[in-house]
């Protein structure tokens, strides 16, 4: 056992996992994500918490974890490379460890030219495939990235993003190979919302054998209105097909939302069908509320049960 | 010519910061700035003439072969000493050289620094080497992914890379687009396969102020 975290447990019994997405206020207070916490915590296996996302001031992902847990649902904190150097990161891991935290999502980060604070420096001390490899090296080799040995060494189940989407497409399959060979333990993927490209990306993936080496979950985004779907495909390294946006389009608009949810529904079906998928991803930024009634129109309740399990004992050492 | 490119700035700013000085002595420099048309003889004339129509009488110019070397620099004692205040048209180095050694003058920086890059069209001079001082683009077919990288990635394209755009902005290119064109063109795609273990940056500014010493080019 690498984390003993639930989500791991349940990757390993074979349970098809559903994960999904919290993200922290603007502000200091802890009200919302309790509140999302507690309205997920028996349709999904863990959350993520969003690490300033887009590179917008929030509260901390580490904070919001500590809400989460004790909203009696599993955290999954998000790490980004843009902030933090390595001595930050992994002073983070440290605190994020002794607070029951066990699972990880290392990822680049936004620039911060898409923030609030487009004035800011960058860090990018590391990147991405260095951190997980780093968040191994504590785990497995105990030590930190300097070589120094760590007595008492955080466990994470070490999450990573792949996006098959993104550009050069024949890279994307490498990049995610990098990313297991330097650690990763689960995969979510960027937001699909053209299913045969993902398909495509999927055979490649298989044909690499890398399905077998780490779980791979897809990323969803239930979208209310064909306008927000039209908005997703300007966001760089998104993938929207016309069609997709035709068919909302051709919906009326009381009934979109209907619609954004019945897609939803359909691509978790497919994803489950796909050889190599081992869960789902919901994204419902700023809608957080729907992902109960997706995750039930799917199929996929009730949630495994499993006892105990760190995020609720705390440290032990 | 790789060089350290550098912008005029704007003339109300250096007007703000001459207030309440009379002498002004404008000096450029004649190796980058010259090349990039921000800090050679010609913006020095053009700069003093401004300076003139809006109201200082006492301007003199000089521009030195190099403001970045003090064999250079006592060519300018005389006109320093006269003035009360230096505008610097030449990179930061220069403006720092000139303010080492004329101490008891304030000196200061008619330009914007902006990078070591070069002129891919007249008119046109983009960045290409931030300077990290471990040269790696011997693995990145001869892209720098420290610095035409936005988030300087060491391991590939981030999950922004589209159409061969950063997403920052669509003018930029994505650098690691870049790099495996160039691999795949040279049959070197293993070369992307190899995970990049994390940058000493300690060789990089972030191990404070660097300097190169060369003993074989020392005076004797």
């Amino acid at each position: 056992m690498k984390s003993g975290s639930k989500l791991e447990l349940l990757f390993e019994a074979g349970y098809f996992v559903c994960t999904g997405e919290v993200g922290p206020p603007k502000s200091a207070s802890s009200r919302g994500i309790s509140k999302h916490a507690a309205l997920l915590k028996d349709c999904v296996d863990a959350v993520n918490l969003t690490d300033n996302q887009t590179a917008i001031v929030r509260l901390s992902s580490i904070a919001a974890a500590v809400h989460v847990m004790r909203a009696g649902a599993e955290p999954i904190i998000q790490m980004t490379c843009r902030d933090r150097n390595r001595i930050a990161m992994q002073s983070d891991l440290l605190g994020a460890h002794s607070l029951g935290i066990r699972n990880l999502l290392c990822l680049s980060g936004d620039h911060q030219s898409f923030g609030n604070h487009p004035s800011a420096r960058n860090v990018f001390d590391v990147d991405s495939i260095q951190l997980i490899r780093m968040v191994k090296d504590l785990r497995d080799e105990k030590k930190f990235q300097c070589g120094e040995a760590c007595k008492f060494e955080p466990r994470m189940f070490i999450g990573a993003a792949a996006n098959p989407f993104g550009d050069p497409f024949e890279f994307r399959v490498i990049r995610l190979a990098k990313k297991i060979a330097a650690g990763a333990d689960f995969i979510q993927t960027q937001a699909i919302f053209d299913m045969a490209k993902f398909k495509r990306w999927m055979g490649m993936v298989r044909d690499m054998g890398l399905h077998e080496k780490v779980f791979i979950t897809g990323g969803i985004v239930p979208v209310k209105s064909a306008v927000a779907l039209q908005r997703n495909s300007e966001v760089p390294g998104m993938a929207v097909p016309e069609a997709l946006i035709k068919r909302m389009q051709g919906v009326p608009k009381p009934k979109q939302q209907e619609e954004g949810v019945k897609i939803a529904v359909e691509f978790i079906q497919e994803l489950q069908e796909i050889p190599g998928i081992r869960g789902v991803h919901i994204m419902a930024i700023a809608w957080e509320e729907i992902i109960p009634e997706i995750v039930e129109r799917a199929g996929l309740l009730p949630r495994p049960v499993v006892e105990g399990g760190p995020s609720q004992a705390g440290e032990v050492e | 010519m790789s060089m350290i490119v550098a912008e005029r700035k704007p003339l109300d700013e250096v007007l703000q910061r001459l207030d309440g000085y009379r002498k002004i002595l404008v000096a450029g420099c004649s190796e980058c700035v010259t090349v990039c048309q921000a800090g050679g003889e010609k913006e020095v004339e053009v700069l003093a003439s401004l300076l003139r129509l809006r109201g200082f009488t006492d301007v003199v110019t000089d521009v030195l072969t190099r403001q970045c070397d003090v064999e250079f620099l006592p060519a300018l004692d005389l006109k320093a000493a006269w003035s009360d205040c230096i505008v610097s048209l030449a990179c930061g180095v220069g403006v720092q050289f000139l303010a080492e050694r004329y101490r008891d003058r304030w000196v200061i920086p008619g330009l914007n620094t902006k990078f070591g890059g070069g002129a891919r069209e007249p008119g046109v001079w983009e960045e290409r080497c931030g300077f990290c001082g471990e040269c790696v683009l011997h693995l990145t077919g001869g892209v720098c992914p420290i610095i035409r990288c936005s988030k300087s990635l060491l391991n590939g394209p981030c999950g922004g890379s589209q159409n061969g755009k950063c997403e920052i902005r669509d003018e930029v290119e994505c650098a690691w687009q870049l790099i495996y064109d160039r691999l795949k063109g040279l049959g070197r795609l293993d070369l992307l396969a190899e995970p990049i273990p994390p940058k000493d940056w300690s060789h990089a500014r972030d191990g404070g102020p660097r300097k190169v010493k060369r003993t074989d080019v020392m005076a004797v």
